[in-house]
């Protein structure tokens, strides 16, 4: 699947263009060439299968009914995948109301840890040690993830995983350049503190800048 | 000496321009610093190096069959695409430039020998990329017909595709023409193409008028096997760019750009 950058646009603004004119099947196109790319942002934002399939599936079905907005000079894949990044916020942040107001966090955390597939994967080099090592480390980076906001993950993830621009972080958060770059910082610093004593700076006073 | 604040270190880990000399320099020269710097990228490294789950080669098919009901036909209908401007003043255009190529090649007689060749050949170029483009349109058609039919209900014994059947035979014969004109002109990129949907032009204009349910399985398989509806649509975009851009191009790049298509 080498296909070039500008071939990819090509055939999407074919398959709306189609889409547009009635041809619902058309569509098909666009969900079958973008799916993969959406759903490994929603894994990474969710750290869950299920979760992340209903995202996928939300954000071509949103892209569907606004396809009208879409501006034919823009990127389709750009297009669909800040939809579900927005979306996921959303979807983040209500479930984290609905689980304050249930006040049984801890019970919500362990069934979502079993449920993480990322501790079922198992390791390259499976000696006991590292395998102790690597699934802890796992645990604690997805322990580490729960503690951001929905926003601070979302701009963490599409910084440093997916490596979008700053301007595209902001308008998935819908903020300015500014504010996002912070969020993105502030995601970082977060998971470092919660990281400790891995990745952990080595002393807090370091966040100000200090002498030697 | 001052160590830079965790914000540098992340702006600079991050790839940040703005005062990057100046970090550079104190990270070469501050021990404590390049610990910390480290320290950032080997946590960055950890989560980069997380599993992410592959969902599997037909993972977007999956996700189509999910929504797929779930969305609404948009108000208008497949075909306004054939009635758009550009494509009812295409034939027109083809006319008038088939006139223009016959008085383009009397005029030649008369002038620069070279020049007016050179000419003659654009202009004969430009009439092959219109015809084509019309012809891709027509055989599209056909093709959308036959993958959108559905069989009504599990005792039909026959489908008709005496319709299709009729038109895969007229444009069987220009199919042929074009394949062979793009092999001369060295565009294998439509050739390919053109040659994949004359094998499927082929299977229909030699099927009777009404096939079983199976025979039309197989004709439908074909289609979707060689994911021949997605090059052709892709080969008419690639036309119409050429076309807006006023000339051949290179034909070594849009044939390769097919060729990747194709591939994919």
């Amino acid at each position: 699947m080498n296909e070039s950058v500008e071939s990819v646009r090509a055939a999407d603004a074919i398959a709306i263009e189609r889409t547009l004119a009635g041809d619902r099947d058309a569509f098909r196109v666009l969900v079958e060439r973008h799916s993969a790319t959406i759903f490994r942002l929603a894994y990474r934002l969710t750290g869950n299968h299920h979760d992340a399939e209903e995202i996928v599936q939300e954000a071509f079905l949103r892209a569907y009914q606004k396809l009208e907005q879409f501006a034919s000079q823009a990127n389709f894949a750009t297009w669909v995948y800040r939809i579900a990044a927005n979306y996921t916020i959303d979807r983040m942040r209500q479930r984290k109301q609905e689980d304050a107001r249930r006040q049984a966090p801890s019970a919500e955390m362990t069934d979502d840890v079993e449920r993480d597939p990322l501790r079922q994967v198992p390791d390259a080099a499976p000696t006991p040690e590292r395998l102790t090592q690597s699934v802890e480390l796992r645990r604690q980076m997805e322990n580490a993830l729960q503690s951001l906001t929905p926003a601070e993950r979302t701009a963490f993830v599409m910084r440093h995983c997916d490596g979008c621009g700053i301007e595209e972080i902001a308008a998935a958060l819908k903020s300015n350049s500014s504010a996002a770059k912070n969020t993105v910082f502030r995601a970082v610093h977060k998971l470092r503190q919660t990281l400790q004593p891995q990745f952990a700076p080595r002393a807090t006073a370091r966040a100000m800048g200090t002498e030697s | 000496m001052k160590h830079l604040s965790e914000e540098q270190l992340i702006a600079y880990q991050d790839g940040e321009t703005a005062g990057r000399d100046t970090a550079a320099a104190h990270i070469n020269s501050c021990a404590e610093c390049q610990a910390e710097l480290h320290r950032l990228a080997q946590m960055l490294a950890a989560y980069q190096a997380l599993p992410v789950p592959d969902p599997g080669e037909d993972y977007g098919r999956r996700v189509w069959q999910q929504i797929a009901r779930r969305l609404e036909r948009k108000r208008s209908r497949w075909w306004q695409v054939f009635l758009e401007p550009r494509r009812l003043t295409a034939a027109g255009l083809v006319a008038a430039l088939l006139l223009v190529a016959f008085l383009a090649g009397r005029v030649s007689k008369r002038v620069d020998h070279g020049e007016a060749a050179l000419t003659a050949e654009q202009v004969r170029q430009r009439v092959l990329l219109l015809a084509v483009g019309e012809h891709l349109g027509r055989s599209e058609m056909v093709l959308m017909e036959i993958a959108n039919a559905e069989p009504e209900g599990a005792s039909v014994k026959q489908v008709n595709l005496s319709s299709q059947r009729r038109r895969a035979e007229e444009l069987l014969d220009e199919n042929r023409l074009y394949r062979q004109t793009a092999l001369q002109e060295n565009d294998t990129g439509i050739a390919n193409v053109l040659d994949e949907l004359e094998r499927v032009l082929l299977d229909v204009a030699h099927s009777p008028g009404n096939v079983t349910p199976a025979q039309f399985k197989s004709i439908r398989q074909r289609i979707d096997d060689d994911g021949l509806l997605f090059k052709v649509r892709v080969l008419t975009k690639e036309i119409e760019r050429r076309e807006n851009t006023g000339k051949k191009g290179p034909a070594e790049s849009g044939s390769a750009k097919v060729e990747r298509n194709n591939r994919a």
